[in-house]
């Protein structure tokens, strides 16, 4: 199952954290620092995977940002690899070429879209067609 | 089309982010920030009640502030009342704020589980969702109680919406996994089974996850799932790529269902139905079909998501471990992955080959890949990559090829990154000892072991290798002839003198005929490296000295000028200015035939499974770690043998070593130190031997610390157990029969514990059950980790449980082992009654078996209060004016267990003037009353 899910910046700025199981918030923050300074080191030639702690990272960097999903050492690397793309590629329609910004003003946005695609860290919904249309749907509600 | 455009929705927000971006310095934010704060406060304290949009603005600012890392400590009512909003958007701030800022303010708990419940039965399947998706998010017991006897219904009731029976399969998943015992499994699990079938695969998606988890903990109610699962699967497998339209992902159909559909498959055997079996095999063939087709994109997408499900294909064909023809096209589709382009298929490879590599089926398949494994490990710029191509390696070794991987390790060893030398060591260690057909090829490699990484050479390597000498006369010629010449060596390894002090000191007589090792050449060059050393080793080369007076009488006289000089006898090392005072005296006044006996060759060990092998598994962790031998039954003549699940790695600084010490140096600083030939065979026989006489799995050999135990009888709370490094505190509570016990670790040093871990064994768990979740694996230094122990009482016990408790501090294992204070008075409860009720129960049990009585004398004072207190303590209620005698102590209570309630009637009779007690206790069972005599006899 999925740990969390985290969106950072290369200077280490969180844009999303997302938690499926309990933290508290010292060691969340902790977690934020490790994470980007394992994934931050690691060039094109290296993996998408890091092993971490008793987890494991799977990670994909997109022009300055990098998305991490922290997950158990028995799930499937590449199923997640390609769910991060799978959500960047809504995120993406979603915001119409989705940039950093769009992530930090509509923060309470990028919640609803993770909740559709993933819930107690498992994978929800797979269909970027069925993704976005109950998003638009959402978006004309008042 | 753009579905938002830049901070819609609420411009107050978007101008507060742009305001807070633009602050230049921390100190300017944080001042931005507290205007906002006091606006906001100022707002929800106004007069003019706020209307739902505003209310909704703030509660995302503040929201957006927590966010950045600061504190709120308002806004929690207002996020409450947009929970009961009409309007979507305000409804879905309400909940973001509840799920991001859980708060276990238990008035507004109950408020939103309110809330929730009027989404939950609102038929809005948006609202439905909201309030799903916060259960799911937040997943607290609370809610669990609540809501865990709906979602079931709203799960599996035909009217629900798809995208609401999505919602509620992992809302019910995530309640499952935070509080199992709240959602019972019942005659909706049918129909759940049956969302396998359903028509929408997102639906199907959702179902399969809760299914696998659910199945993995009750199999037989799920079994029915893998037809289902065969069928959904192969329908996926086969469809032409367009037949899933919108689950068509770069022109694979369905690939996450399909991954998860594997992974449900993999919490079963084989299916027994040859139908479905032959449905099953066919998939997975079509699987593997397709991974040799030319792809349909160049995209990285398409490749990516087709062998996510080729890797998932692969693991149910291990998992199954039934078709040769399956594994062996697995093991050939990896061999092609092991030289692609793609860093991540190397990666992914070389992992998956290594559980392939102990299948019999497939073994020798993998070792054919052996030049390419070898490749890697010199060519790959991932050390993640290089990591698992020694794994891999380990795993394909065996009698055939042992050589040729030893050696291409030690080639790696030479340059291997710091982070996993000590495992590349203890590989090469376990692969040299337990493939060695030939004992000096053994002996050569440790000591090229100690020669390329002796830092990363522990202390169970290198008495591995002397306990190996010992046993084996063949190869100790041989052995002490290699040290002698490796301590020519100008500068060398510590741990190389030590392995050298110690097979010279035995067997140094096999190699003094040659003259350019005799006797004195041999201490001369010896002592030529002493002052170098620590101490540890110096103890033990003192004891290799004492050992060559033995052997050699030429030298004694140089012996002992050595002992004898200032800074042997004068060091002010205790233990070295013992050993050298003993050690002389001894040799002064023993005669020869006595000398002889004390200072005897040290006799061969018992033959068990390698300690270094345990420490590996250790490392590894459980599962991670194939297992080089025994699933491949073949079972290899190795020198130990014995393969008997033995935890040896025992801490020695923990376990001091039995009184058989044959030289009677009981100071502490032996315990503390490295061993010493002579005084350490005891310790050596203590590091390796068995002697726990009920091998327990995962039990440790040390000794059980237990010094606070009996403090625990009468109180709950306290400090258990501490060292130099940890202190363990507990605070528990019992109620009938059950128990919680907090267990608190605190790290005492400024170092960080690694691998930390902690296992309870002991009382058979048809009498207690003990559960906990697993620890946090590090414990920074200064810190306290907490772990919650639940336990149940099934049926009346004697043993208390043994906590154990493992980490890496520094380079060294530690291991503590201390019993539980859970005794089987804690499950008392009081039991108030008048004198006659009192008398007429103590007459009836009256049998000879069900009294036990105990006269004993006062350890403590004896004082009224402190007396009371303690019997208060023990748990039963202390009845008044129930004895004739005012001065003696009545008490009663009943044990709760699950299977059964055992009432107990006791007496306590001072008498002061002889300062001794007289206990009499009275219980409808034999063992409870002997038992609860001796806690409570214990106590004054």
């Amino acid at each position: 199952m999925i740990r969390f899910i985290l969106i950072q910046n290369r200077a280490g700025k969180t844009r999303l954290a997302k938690w499926y199981m309990q933290f508290d918030d010292d060691e969340k923050q902790k977690l934020i620092e490790e994470v980007h300074a394992v994934v931050t080191v690691r060039d094109a030639k290296h993996t998408n995977f890091v092993e971490f702690r008793s987890f494991k990272i799977i990670y994909r960097r997109y022009a300055g940002l990098y998305f991490c999903i922290c997950v158990d050492v028995t799930d499937n690397n590449l199923a997640y690899l390609e769910a991060i793309h799978n959500f960047v590629e809504v995120l993406n329609e979603y915001f119409h070429n989705v940039c950093e910004l769009d992530l930090v003003f509509n923060f309470y946005k990028v919640y609803t879209v993770v909740d559709e695609m993933f819930l107690a860290g498992e994978i929800r919904e797979t269909s970027q067609t069925k993704v976005l249309k109950q998003l638009l749907m959402l978006q004309s509600l008042d | 089309m753009p579905a938002v455009s830049k901070g819609d929705g609420m411009r107050g927000l978007a101008v507060f982010i742009s305001d807070i971006r633009n602050c230049k310095s921390k100190e300017a934010e944080i001042k931005r920030i507290n205007k906002e704060l006091a606006n906001i406060r100022s707002k929800f304290k106004g007069d003019k009640a706020l209307d739902g949009y505003s209310k909704k603005k703030y509660v995302c600012k503040l929201l957006f502030i927590f966010l950045l890392g600061h504190d709120i400590d308002f806004g929690h009512m207002e996020a409450v009342n947009l929970l009961s909003s009409n309007k979507y958007t305000e409804k879905q701030i309400g909940y973001l704020f509840i799920s991001v800022l859980v708060n276990s303010n238990s008035d507004l708990i109950r408020l939103i589980n309110n809330a929730i419940k009027n989404d939950l039965s609102s038929r809005n399947p948006t609202f439905m969702n909201l309030s799903l998706h916060c259960i799911a998010n937040v997943g607290s017991r609370e809610m669990a109680e609540a809501f865990a006897a709906e979602i079931p219904h709203i799960l599996v009731a035909g009217d629900t919406m798809d995208s609401v029976k999505q919602s509620a399969a992992l809302c019910l998943l995530r309640l499952y996994r935070t509080s199992p015992d709240l959602v019972p499994v019942g005659e909706w699990t049918s129909r759940v089974v049956h969302l396998l079938n359903d028509q929408h695969l997102g639906v199907v998606t959702a179902a399969t996850s809760l299914i696998t988890t659910l199945a993995q903990k009750n199999p037989d109610e799920f079994k029915t799932s893998v037809s289902l699962a065969v069928a959904r699967l192969s329908r996926i497998v086969t469809s032409a790529s367009t037949d899933l339209q919108d689950y068509t992902y770069y022109f694979v159909p369905a690939p996450w269902l399909s991954v998860k559909l594997l992974r449900l498959l993999q919490c079963y055997p084989p299916p027994e139905d040859a139908a479905i079996r032959g449905r099953l095999t066919e998939c997975l063939e079509t699987i593997l079909n397709k991974a040799q087709e030319p792809p349909k994109s160049k995209k990285i997408q398409h490749s990516n998501s087709k062998n996510a499900v080729l890797f998932e294909a692969i693991s149910l064909i291990i998992h199954h471990d039934s078709e040769p023809t399956l594994l062996v096209r697995a093991c050939n589709q990896l061999g092609q992955f092991l030289q692609h382009r793609e860093t991540n298929l190397r990666y992914l490879a070389l992992e998956s080959m290594c559980t392939l590599a102990s299948s019999e089926f497939s073994h020798e398949a993998v070792k054919t890949h052996i030049e390419t494994v070898i490749n890697a490990l010199k060519t790959e710029r991932d050390v993640s990559v290089r990591q698992r191509a020694v794994d891999l390696l380990y795993a394909m070794c065996d009698r055939s090829n042992a050589q040729q991987i030893v050696a291409e390790m030690l080639n790696y060893l030479e340059t291997a990154d710091y982070s996993i030398r000590e495992e590349i060591v203890l590989k090469v260690a376990i692969l040299a000892e337990k493939y060695a057909v030939d004992y000096t090829w053994y002996v050569d490699t440790i000591l090229n072991l100690i020669r390329i990484a002796g830092d990363y050479v522990s202390e169970e390597v290198w008495y591995r290798v002397i306990q190996i000498v010992i046993n084996r006369d063949d190869v100790q010629g041989y052995a002490a002839k290699t040290v002698f010449e490796a301590l020519q060596a100008p500068a060398c390894h510590e741990n190389l003198l030590k392995v050298g002090g110690y097979i010279l000191g035995e067997f140094g007589n096999l190699i003094a005929g040659d003259p350019r090792s005799s006797p004195l050449i041999q201490f001369n060059l010896l002592h030529s490296k002493f002052h170098l050393c620590s101490v540890p080793t110096r103890a033990l080369l003192l004891s290799t000295y004492i050992k060559f007076i033995n052997l050699f009488p030429e030298i004694k006289t140089t012996i002992q000028d050595v002992l004898r000089s200032d800074s042997q006898m004068k060091n002010a090392d205790v233990e070295l200015q013992q050993r050298a005072v003993e050690y002389l005296r001894l040799s002064c006044i023993a005669s020869t035939d006595i000398l002889a006996t004390v200072l005897e060759e040290m006799p061969p060990f018992p033959e068990r499974e390698s300690s270094i092998l345990a420490k590996l598994k250790k490392k590894k962790g459980p599962g991670k770690l194939p297992d080089i031998e025994d699933s491949r039954k073949e079972k290899h003549a190795n020198i130990n043998g014995g393969t008997e699940p033995v935890n040896t790695t025992t801490n020695i600084k923990a376990a001091p070593p039995p009184s058989s010490d044959l030289l009677s140096l009981g100071s502490p600083a032996t315990q503390n130190s490295a061993p010493p030939p002579a005084t350490a065979g005891s310790l050596l026989v203590d590091v390796f031997s068995e002697n726990n006489s009920t091998p327990t799995p995962g039990a440790q050999l040390g000794p059980v610390a237990d010094e606070n135990f009996s403090r625990f009888v009468c109180k709950n709370n306290g400090v258990l157990f501490e060292n130099q490094l940890l202190q363990i505190g507990l605070k528990s509570e019992f109620r009938q029969n059950l128990g919680r016990m907090y267990v608190f670790y605190g790290n005492k040093t400024s170092t960080q514990f690694l691998n930390f871990s902690t296992s309870v064994y002991g009382a058979p768990p048809i009498n207690l059950n003990v559960h906990t979740k697993p620890a946090d694996p590090t414990v920074e230094g200064g810190a306290q980790l907490q772990q919650i122990l639940n336990i149940e009482c099934v049926s009346d016990f004697m043993e208390a449980p043994v906590l154990n408790i493992q980490f890496r501090y520094g380079g060294t294992l530690q291991s503590i082992a201390v019993k539980l204070p859970v005794t089987l008075n804690k499950f008392f409860q009081p039991t108030e009654m008048t004198s006659q009720e009192f008398f007429q129960r103590w007459k009836q049990l009256s049998t000879p078996e069900q009294e036990v009585q105990k006269i004993f004398k006062a350890k403590h004072s004896m004082d009224t209060e402190v007396t009371k207190a303690k019997i208060i303590g023990f748990g039963v209620a202390l009845l008044d004016q129930v004895d004739p005698n005012p001065s003696n102590y009545v008490g009663a209570g009943v044990i709760h267990t699950k299977t059964t309630q055992v009432g107990c009637l006791l007496r306590l009779e001072p008498n002061t003037q002889a300062q001794m007690y007289r206990l009499t206790l009275r219980t409808s069972r034999d063992t409870v009353s002997q038992r609860l005599c001796e806690l409570l006899s214990d106590q004054f």
